[in-house]
């Protein structure tokens, strides 16, 4: 009912803006508006109605600023973001945004200026202007010059913050699938077990060839967790479709893609805890989200990312126990058996067995992955 | 008859005469023809572009029409709508829309407004329209493959509107329809038998991109009437032409994309899959890269915002000229920025993929081709604000269309600078930033280049004028309305929102902006009926609207000022017109306007940057290269 009284109102309006506006035309043409001209009080008209929209959506825009940066992330762009590569986006978003401010506020001034200043009057004739070589060069060269500098920057911060991870960078392995996360660490080896995807099943989510010694350290906890002040490099994959790993506060996204390992390193520097006293909230967490369509919750892969001080972090690792001692019991026989669910021709490679790469060992090439 | 000297008009007037069977051979322009060939199987220019635009119109008021039911969602995601039920029935059950047609819809919306509205329906609409008209021919080169491109595109609308209504729905994977989401039927709905009629209408539509294509860049080169030299054709026709080469060489890649992604479909190959366990089930697909069909993807994709924003920038530099009564500023300056951004659009397509973990070294090229464009964008730019100076500017809407296309063109190219530098995109990729930025730039530019041309030519095309009052509402409520949109999106999308998202309600950190949601859906709203109001005007003016009585309404000096008020198949009734001069002499020795026909004075000389290579009144006439 509501819905139908809210259509009517809607053809009503139209009807009477419709009329009005054929009764206006009308009144022009009794009025002797000559066919194809605008009447010296129409050009005024519209030329004001021109700057007003200027000037009200000028201070519109700084108003809009004032009012919504500070809200931005956590505390506006100004504040510190908690990764250590967030600082350098941050200062090349402000660069940006100065240079594009100015060029915006100018530019739109100006457009609109004119568009007022020489509309169309009686007794006043366009002057014909058609070309100057030297105006085109200088609006060549400044926007070229000022380009080359904000490519310049931007490609030196983009080189340090896809640069190789430091040594000695925690590795975290994130895997995606539609509509979660699957988290490993790689234990007190610091290396990652074997996995291949048709080792994967209802038991085993990543598909890990538990055969590998190396895998039987690994940590597989239900949040991530980071430590203070220590680089970590995520090592990226996804099972089914396209996914991406995003970290709003720490300025990190980074593709996961089926078939293709990508990888991102970051340091975070901001606590969960100092955070949560910044913001004076005390239910804030850091949330992992997923920035690719991935398919109809794609919105809903919400992940919990702790950072925590370095003593935190050392008795979280401690209170953990590698995921093998959970589903050790079903593995059947055990030791070096082959894993329930996987195909029978699939060899278990032994510790130190380097012939088929896995995701945890293609550290190297990963950076130069391109595909093309 | 006497007025066939020119034999290009020869041929084609025998075609066509063939072509119905027709006695009449001789009598040109006054062969009869029935309703259906007048107004459906058309082969007549003009028509076929009033038919690209009132498709494109239609189509736009669907995409206009899914963007407000997806808007009502993220606005008042607790609510319920019965109009949802109404209009989507299963798919709003209670009124509510479901996950999975959301992201139909948001794909609809993308692929409909992309492809239908701002290819087929601005370039489409004009290119068919204008090309001959202002280089001076009767017709295409073509006018047999001009209907056809045409008939493809309503092939191709058919079977994307057979997908609206199947019961899985449309493709739902985004209109980038990136794999394996697209592939696989087993992880989305939209990637069954909506997908397969997407892939469908896409590769119908890239025929329609292509008939149409070669009868524009053939016609522009050899159908030019005599002294139209390329540097006497008016910016739009320049634009046209750039406009084609770019979908001549880029729409393909996409048809083979489209192909291939059939293929790992139906066949089980794997070009784009590889080690992938979906549904509980590990799939055979090994070797293939996703990564690979988004290279594809983009090499279209990114040429394909230059083929929607060239049109409307030629248009925007021709209505300003005439309405400001000034020569477009910087015309050489013009066509080698088109130039320029034609070439650089076939060199950037990286851009979209900087996060996909492309090598960081490849990516940082892409960056530094990304940001030149910036150059001749911004030399278009100064050139229009110069074209206003010392004018003597009729505000009319066509005009305040083009002001309003050349704002909306710095806000959203400015935010393309972020964009393109990779740094920043790692923050700003695939969120609101993202999407007010395209829609800005190239979304609500091309549509305001679309709205000026209408303005502009619709005395041309109907012979009667569209209701000023209501060009003037239309365009306040919209200019107000576009930046009431896609202002506040790009807070949001600084501090980090997601774009496709159904409901930020599930994370804190993107949780904070209901407000503006509410505030963007009502302006979106408002936009939608206030353009509601305009087609309503365009098809009452149609009928109704005040009749042309002077020929050259604008004071214009283009050819098609030059034809008939109301022009019959073939444009000009008697011969061809030929052109002595550039098409921009206005305000010039002491006159307002001085049309192309006019033959230089004896004391004048083509006064503009074209230079020591103005051709000489003996030209060839450019016809001739057909026999």
């Amino acid at each position: 009912m509501n819905t139908l009284i809210g259509l009517l109102a809607v053809v009503l309006i139209f009807i009477i803006v419709f009329q009005l506006a054929k009764a206006s035309d009308l009144m022009g043409i009794l009025k002797g508006e000559k066919e194809g001209e605008n009447t010296e009080g129409a050009n005024k008209t519209q030329g004001l109605l021109l700057m007003i929209f200027m000037i009200v959506g000028l201070i519109g825009v700084v108003v809009g600023w004032l009012i919504y940066e500070p809200q931005l992330l956590q505390g506006g762009w100004s504040f510190v973001p908690a990764s250590m590569h967030g600082v350098e986006i941050n200062s090349s978003f402000w660069i940006t945004t100065v240079v594009c401010g100015i060029v915006f506020f100018i530019t739109q001034a100006i457009l609109f200026w004119f568009a007022y200043k020489y509309r169309g009057r009686e007794g006043h004739k366009a002057q014909h202007f058609s070309h100057d070589n030297k105006l085109e060069i200088i609006w060549t060269v400044i926007p070229a010059i000022v380009l080359t500098v904000l490519v310049a920057r931007g490609i030196e911060t983009w080189y340090d913050i896809t640069s190789e991870a430091p040594e000695g960078a925690r590795i975290v392995e994130v895997t995606a699938q539609q509509f979660n996360w699957t988290v490993r660490y790689p234990g007190a080896d610091a290396v990652l077990g074997q996995r291949e995807f048709e080792l994967i099943s209802g038991e085993n989510a990543l598909g890990i060839n538990w055969g590998d010694v190396k895998s039987q350290d690994d940590l597989m906890p239900s949040e991530i967790v980071l430590e203070k002040g220590v680089p970590v490099l995520f090592k990226l994959g996804a099972k089914d479709v396209l996914h991406s790993f995003y970290l709003t506060h720490f300025m990190v996204k980074m593709d996961c893609v089926p078939g293709i390992p990508t990888q991102f390193w970051m340091t975070p520097t901001v606590s969960t805890q100092e955070m949560r006293d910044h913001r004076n909230n005390q239910e804030f967490d850091y949330e992992l989200a997923c920035a690719e369509l991935c398919g109809r919750a794609h919105w809903n892969m919400r992940y919990v990312v702790k950072v925590l001080e370095p003593a935190e972090y050392k008795s979280w690792v401690a209170s953990q126990t590698p995921f093998y001692e959970n589903v050790k019991a079903s593995l059947a026989p055990p030791a070096d058996a082959i894993p329930a669910g996987a195909d029978s021709t699939v060899t278990v490679p032994v510790e130190g067995d380097t012939t088929k790469p896995s995701i945890g060992e293609k550290e190297s090439d990963t950076n130069v992955i391109s595909s093309l | 008859m006497a007025e066939l000297h020119n034999p290009a008009i020869e041929v084609h007037h025998d075609d066509h005469a063939h072509a119905h069977d027709h006695h009449g051979h001789d009598d040109h322009g006054h062969h009869e023809l029935n309703f259906i060939e007048k107004y459906i199987f058309s082969q007549d220019h003009k028509v076929i572009g009033k038919q690209f635009l009132i498709l494109g119109m239609a189509w736009a008021i669907v995409g206009g029409l899914f963007s407000i039911f997806f808007r009502l969602q993220l606005a008042w995601p607790d609510e319920s709508f019965p109009i949802l039920e109404w209009f989507l029935g299963g798919w709003a059950e209670g009124g509510k829309l479901s996950a999975d047609f959301y992201y139909a819809l948001v794909t609809m919306h993308g692929t409909i407004l992309v492809f239908f509205v701002l290819t087929a329906g601005l370039s489409g609409t004009f290119s068919n329209f204008l090309i001959p008209l202002q280089i001076g021919a009767r017709d295409m080169a073509s006018p047999a493959m001009n209907m056809g491109s045409f008939w493809f595109f309503v092939l191709s609308s058919i079977v994307m509107f057979v997908s609206l209504v199947i019961q899985t729905g449309p493709a739902a994977g985004g209109w980038t329809a990136y794999p394996p989401l697209s592939a696989l039927p087993q992880a989305s709905q939209g990637s069954g038998l909506g997908m397969d009629l997407w892939l469908i209408s896409i590769a119908l539509f890239i025929i329609s991109v292509a008939l149409g294509g070669l009868n524009y860049v053939t016609t522009i080169i050899n159908m030019r009437t005599k002294g139209m030299d390329f540097f006497r054709m008016p910016l739009t026709i320049w634009a046209f032409f750039f406009t084609a080469i770019i979908g001549l060489l880029s729409f393909p890649v996409l048809f083979g994309a489209a192909i291939l992604l059939e293929f790992d479909r139906l066949l089980g190959t794997s070009f784009f899959l590889s080690d992938i366990y979906v549904a509980g089930e590990a799939l055979h697909h090994s070797g293939g890269s996703p990564i690979l069909f988004q290279h594809l993807f983009w090499f279209l994709g990114h040429p394909e915002v230059y083929i929607i924003i060239l049109p409307a920038m030629g248009i925007v530099s021709e209505v300003m000229a005439v309405h400001s009564r000034k020569p477009i500023f910087g015309y050489k300056a013009m066509v080698f920025s088109i130039l320029g951004i034609t070439i650089l659009s076939f060199i950037v397509w990286a851009h979209h993929m900087f996060v996909t973990g492309l090598n960081p070294f490849v990516a940082s090229i892409f960056v530094l081709f990304t940001l030149l464009i910036a150059v001749p964008s911004a030399i278009k730019v100064f050139n229009w604000i110069t074209t206003l100076w010392r004018g003597s500017i009729r505000l009319n809407p066509a005009m305040l269309f083009a002001i309003g296309f050349v704002s909306l063109f710095i806000s959203g190219g400015l935010t393309g600078i972020y964009l393109g530098n990779a740094t920043l995109d790692i923050q700003l990729h695939d969120t609101y930033f993202v999407v007010a930025h395209f829609h800005i730039v190239m979304g609500l530019a091309a549509f305001y280049g679309m709205f000026a041309g209408i303005y502009h030519w619709f005395p041309k095309m109907f012979g009667r004028y569209l209701n000023s009052t209501l060009g003037y509402i239309h365009f306040y409520v919209t200019l107000v309305g576009s930046y009431a949109i896609f202002w506040p999106m790009h807070y949001i999308g600084m501090s980090g929102v997601p774009r496709r998202y159904f409901d930020f309600t599930v994370f804190n950190q993107f949780n904070q902006y209901a407000d503006l949601n509410k505030f963007i859906t009502v302006a979106a709203i408002v936009v939608f009926f206030v353009n509601l109001l305009f087609v309503i005007n365009f098809f009452y003016s149609i009928f109704k609207g005040r009749k042309v009585t002077v020929q050259n309404p604008w004071g214009a000096t283009t050819l098609e000022w030059t034809a008939p008020i109301n022009p019959g198949h073939g444009n000009w009734e008697g011969d061809i017109p030929a052109v002595y001069r550039w098409p921009y002499d206005y305000s010039i020795n002491g006159r307002d306007f001085i049309p192309q026909t006019e033959k230089l004075g004896p004391n004048e000389s083509e006064d503009h940057d074209i230079g020591s290579d103005t051709p000489k009144p003996t030209e060839k006439v450019p016809g001739e290269n057909l026999h």
